[in-house]
């Protein structure tokens, strides 16, 4: 607040009453009654729902397939993480480098930021096109025999590369204004005292970028636990079935498709909670970012 | 015009720091008032209290007799030069200068002839279509002035707007300020940290330290006779010399009993003497010990002891002297007395 | 004798910098991997479905873009026959803009109120608000579908824009914003007798301006992609947007008809265009909203 704010007492209360109102209606409200329906079973008839406890919980913890599910989500997220991470950062270092041609690069290798996740999906299918696709005949010159929708493996790596390609954009536009902010004089310092550029990648650069770098962590592990629900139902083409899928997936599928609200429910919770520690995790690691600048 | 009046005004903070303690000072219609203290002694809290930009937790504020404790800073009839010049970086400087005028439902024609005028006064006339981000800090400088002077209020408020300023221009624009303020005759209050502002701006000089007024009195006043230690180091540079003595069957002592003149009374005393008042003199009673000599064309300071304590010594530039013991006298009557426990005068 | 004046190394103006090349090497191959699935949609969209069934993406420009075009603007592949490139364009450009609107305009009074007055319920709201920003739509999905189901809110635009707004991403933004606002202008602005309304109109929301710009942008790229909320709900082909009608693009090229690669792949196109095309113009704008907002 500024030290001499204003001290109408009514407007402020009218700005504050739509931002309020909309989250009280569909913010507080679902999100109370997600945690609320996930302690009942509802009639698969849909004839009422009995409170059943914990039992939700405990269905979850003892479904193989969950922990499955899980499994594959947690692979998903490192591997979706560490590729768009490494990427991203490879070609910022190297656009930063470059004077010929910056803005081209910049543009070139940002754009794909606005594709919207089904659409890369969309576009996904196309690559991977079992007769034609190019990246199918890439890996049919290597021998490997690629069948989208087909071999679980096959889909999880489509599902990773395309990812990975929506992903590389939001990484590379932080990572070089990133070391864009990096002062000359800094630079120049590092110039003098040391002669290899590796080296001096490593030793003033990277740690420099290292605040940046925990930020994008957490907005990576988020992306590929949520916003790639879109990916993933375009390249399994809305049919599951043994396809590979993501825990909100998942949450998707239960409920509103096979009606277990329930389950859903108990499933949203599990998510929230999984959230909520990775943003404690990430207000802790701004307040070291404070320290930095 | 108008003549104000503080009545035990205080300020406390939600959190409980009392910022200034009651507090009483009337200032007569016209006047240039100085509020000078270091950084935290409550000087801008007195200030933005005036403005009505900070509540006042007790006491009492008049303007022209009528109290304005609850009045909304805009209908006090007060204008305020920011150390930062808080101008609004969107408009041109014509619509800054005329922004309050248009918000007080005055005619068009008429705030263009009156921001002609100010522009005129302040040589801005030339740059009234311009925005601040194409001014020198001088001009965005004297943008703010001319805000203030457009409104043709009761009260000047101006909070250190100098400090942003390099020491060449600060020194041009103390000047214009201060001739403007004559011209005008318009009341005035104005904060800085800074002393040699305070000693060649004000008519009187208000010394605040720790939420309380140290001292009220004109330049000469203040230089002159101190009213405690913390004024007496705070104002002037270099600021008075402060040596541990005694006052011993109605002399002041110092050292190994080196008697500096006469006083009343006993026990230990802090004794004041400003640089410029001692002089190199091959007679002198006392020994002073030079150990640096600060060269600053005009004159000179000999820094070094007196009785074994820290001691600067303020010579002209005519007088050599480089680093050893010299005699020096210290003209008479220019000694003050402080009390060893409280700091103030005695 | 040697002749040194033909050593390559004598004039180091002229030496190849091979980092330099390495450094262009990895940028080119890099953009080309973002490229290069554009360029095939692109592709598929100037030749005939046939061809395209048959020998996927060539190298070749086709002749056929004008026909495909018509055919994804105008033609409808559901039952209803109201899903036409036209209507779904027309319903992601409300949603993009009803979003980016909303947005800016519900978090610019809510970040207002919070910065600039004294309230006493002021960090009680503040937690309230800033709560949103800890869940994501997806994990409440469900819930938030019945809602809106017992609002009678499905497919209407409402029910479509109004649920997303329900996060305070915007909010902090403009909060974070107006607080690097020097303290000095809504003083300044007191004192040459600015009320708060006035304030609002005549300074801060001018001075914002690039701010807005660039929230303007990322909001509408956000709102526009949005998939999974518009899936659930709208379901009248009439509702659809682009992204949305993405899912019933692939369902159809499983068909037993002929797939249509051409209008499939000219609507992913015309769902791709108009974002790309306001983040690339607006580039530095959209650069800066994005990396300052998470400070």
């Amino acid at each position: 607040m500024k030290r001499a704010g204003f001290t109408t007492r009514w407007l402020p209360i009218l700005l504050l009453l739509p931002q309020l109102l909309i989250i009280a209606v569909f913010f507080y409200w679902p999100a109370v009654h997600a945690v609320q329906s996930s302690f009942f079973l509802q009639d698969p008839f849909g004839f009422g729902s009995s409170f059943v406890g914990l039992d939700n919980y405990r269905d979850l913890a003892g479904s193989g397939e969950y922990i499955k599910i899980a499994r594959f989500t947690l692979l998903f997220t490192v591997l979706v993480t560490f590729f768009s991470l490494g990427l991203a950062l490879l070609l910022a270092v190297k656009a930063d480098n470059v004077i010929r041609g910056a803005r081209s690069y910049r543009t070139l290798l940002m754009w794909v930021y606005a594709v919207a996740p089904p659409v890369a999906g969309f576009i996904g299918l196309l690559m991977f096109n079992q007769s034609w696709g190019p990246l199918t005949e890439m890996a049919r010159a290597i021998g490997w025999d690629f069948k989208l929708g087909v071999n679980f493996n096959d889909t999880a790596t489509a599902m990773v590369i395309v990812s990975v390609w929506k992903q590389v954009p939001v990484n590379f536009i932080f990572f070089l204004s990133g070391l864009q902010s990096i002062p000359k004089s800094v630079r120049e310092a590092a110039l003098i005292d040391n002669r290899s550029a590796v080296g001096r990648f490593w030793d003033v650069t990277f740690p420099l970028l290292a605040p940046t770098g925990f930020f994008l962590l957490i907005i990576n592990i988020t992306y590929a636990l949520f916003d790639t629900f879109g990916i993933i139902d375009t390249l399994v083409k809305g049919e599951p079935g043994n396809n590979p899928m993501t825990l909100v997936y998942k949450v998707y599928v239960d409920g509103f498709r096979g009606n277990d609200l329930g389950g859903s429910s108990a499933q949203s919770v599990v998510l929230m909670v999984l959230v909520l520690a990775l943003t404690v995790f990430q207000f802790r690691l701004i307040e070291r970012r404070i320290h930095y600048t | 015009m108008a003549q104000i009046s503080l009545q035990n005004l205080r300020k406390i903070y939600p959190n409980g720091f009392e910022a200034v303690q009651p507090t009483n000072f009337d200032i007569a219609d016209g006047e240039f008032v100085v509020l000078v203290g270091p950084s935290g002694c409550g000087k801008s809290t007195l200030l933005r209290m005036v403005a009505g930009l900070e509540d006042i937790t007790e006491g009492s504020l008049s303007i022209n007799g009528r109290q304005v404790n609850n009045v909304d800073p805009a209908d006090r009839d007060i204008a305020m030069v920011f150390q930062n010049y808080a101008l609004y970086p969107h408009m041109t400087v014509r619509k800054n200068i005329g922004y309050g005028l248009k918000n007080r439902k005055t005619a068009p024609a008429e705030i263009e002839a009156k921001v002609q005028e100010a522009a005129k006064m302040l040589n801005l006339v030339e740059y009234l279509d311009r925005k601040p981000s194409q001014l020198s800090g001088g001009q965005r400088q004297r943008v703010a002035m001319g805000r203030a002077v457009v409104r043709d209020p009761a009260l000047f408020l101006f909070d250190e707007p100098l400090s942003n300023l390099d020491a060449k221009l600060r020194h041009q624009m103390r000047i214009e300020i201060k001739s403007l303020q004559r011209r005008l005759g318009v009341t005035s209050i104005y904060v800085t940290h800074d002393q040699v502002e305070a000693m060649t701006m004000a008519d009187r000089i208000i010394v605040l330290n720790g939420g309380q007024i140290e001292q009220i009195g004109t330049p000469a006043e203040i230089y002159h006779a101190p009213a405690s230690t913390f004024v007496a180091s705070f104002m002037g540079a270099p600021p008075m010399n402060l040596v541990e003595g005694r006052l011993d069957t109605g002399q002041v002592m110092i050292g190994d009993g080196i008697a500096l003149g006469n006083a009343e009374g006993t026990g230990p005393v802090t004794v004041g003497i400003r640089p410029e008042d001692v002089e190199l003199n091959d007679q002198g009673s006392l020994m002073f010990t030079v150990d640096l000599v600060e060269e600053l064309g005009a004159h000179r300071l000999l820094h070094g002891r007196l009785a074994g304590q820290p001691f600067t010594v303020h010579v002209g530039k005519e007088v050599v002297v480089g680093a050893g013991d010299a005699a020096v006298n210290i003209k008479p009557d220019s000694i003050r007395l402080f009390d060893v426990e409280t700091g103030a005068a005695r | 004798m040697t002749d040194i004046s033909q050593d390559p190394h004598a004039t180091p103006a002229r030496r190849i910098k091979w980092g330099r090349v390495l450094d262009h090497a990895i940028l080119i191959v890099g953009s080309l991997f973002m490229l290069i699935p554009l360029l095939v949609v692109l592709q598929t969209t100037t030749t005939t479905d046939i061809e395209t069934i048959k020998n996927g993406p060539e190298l070749l420009i086709g002749t056929q873009f004008d026909d495909n075009f018509m055919k994804a603007m105008f033609k409808a592949s559901g039952f209803s026959g109201e899903n036409t490139g036209t209507s779904m364009l027309i319903n992601s450009m409300i949603l993009g803009l009803g979003f980016a609107l909303g947005k800016i305009v519900i978090g610019m009074m809510a970040a207002y109120a919070l910065v600039y007055f004294r309230l006493r319920f002021a960090t009680f709201a503040f937690w309230l608000i800033f709560t949103t920003l800890l869940l994501p739509l997806e994990v409440r999905i469900l819930p938030s579908y019945e809602i809106a189901q017992k609002l009678s809110l499905l497919n209407t635009y409402t029910g479509l824009i109004v649920p997303l707004i329900a996060s305070a991403t915007a909010t902090f933004f403009f909060r974070q914003y107006f607080r690097s606002v020097p303290e000095e202008l809504v003083e300044a602005a007191r004192i040459d007798g600015a009320g708060p309304v006035k304030f609002f109109i005549d300074i801060l929301v001018p001075l914002s301006q690039t701010m807005i710009a660039a929230m303007f942008i990322i909001m509408f790229v956000f709102g526009w992609n949005q998939y999974l909320w518009p899936t659930m709900v709208t379901t009248e082909e009439g509702m659809y947007t682009l992204v949305r009608g993405i899912k019933q693009l692939t369902q159809d090229l499983e068909g037993t008809n002929i797939p249509e690669y051409g209008r499939a792949n000219m609507l992913a196109l015309i769902a791709i265009l108009p974002p790309v095309a306001v983040v690339i113009f607006f580039q530095s704008w959209f650069v800066k909203g994005l990396t300052e907002s998470d400070k």
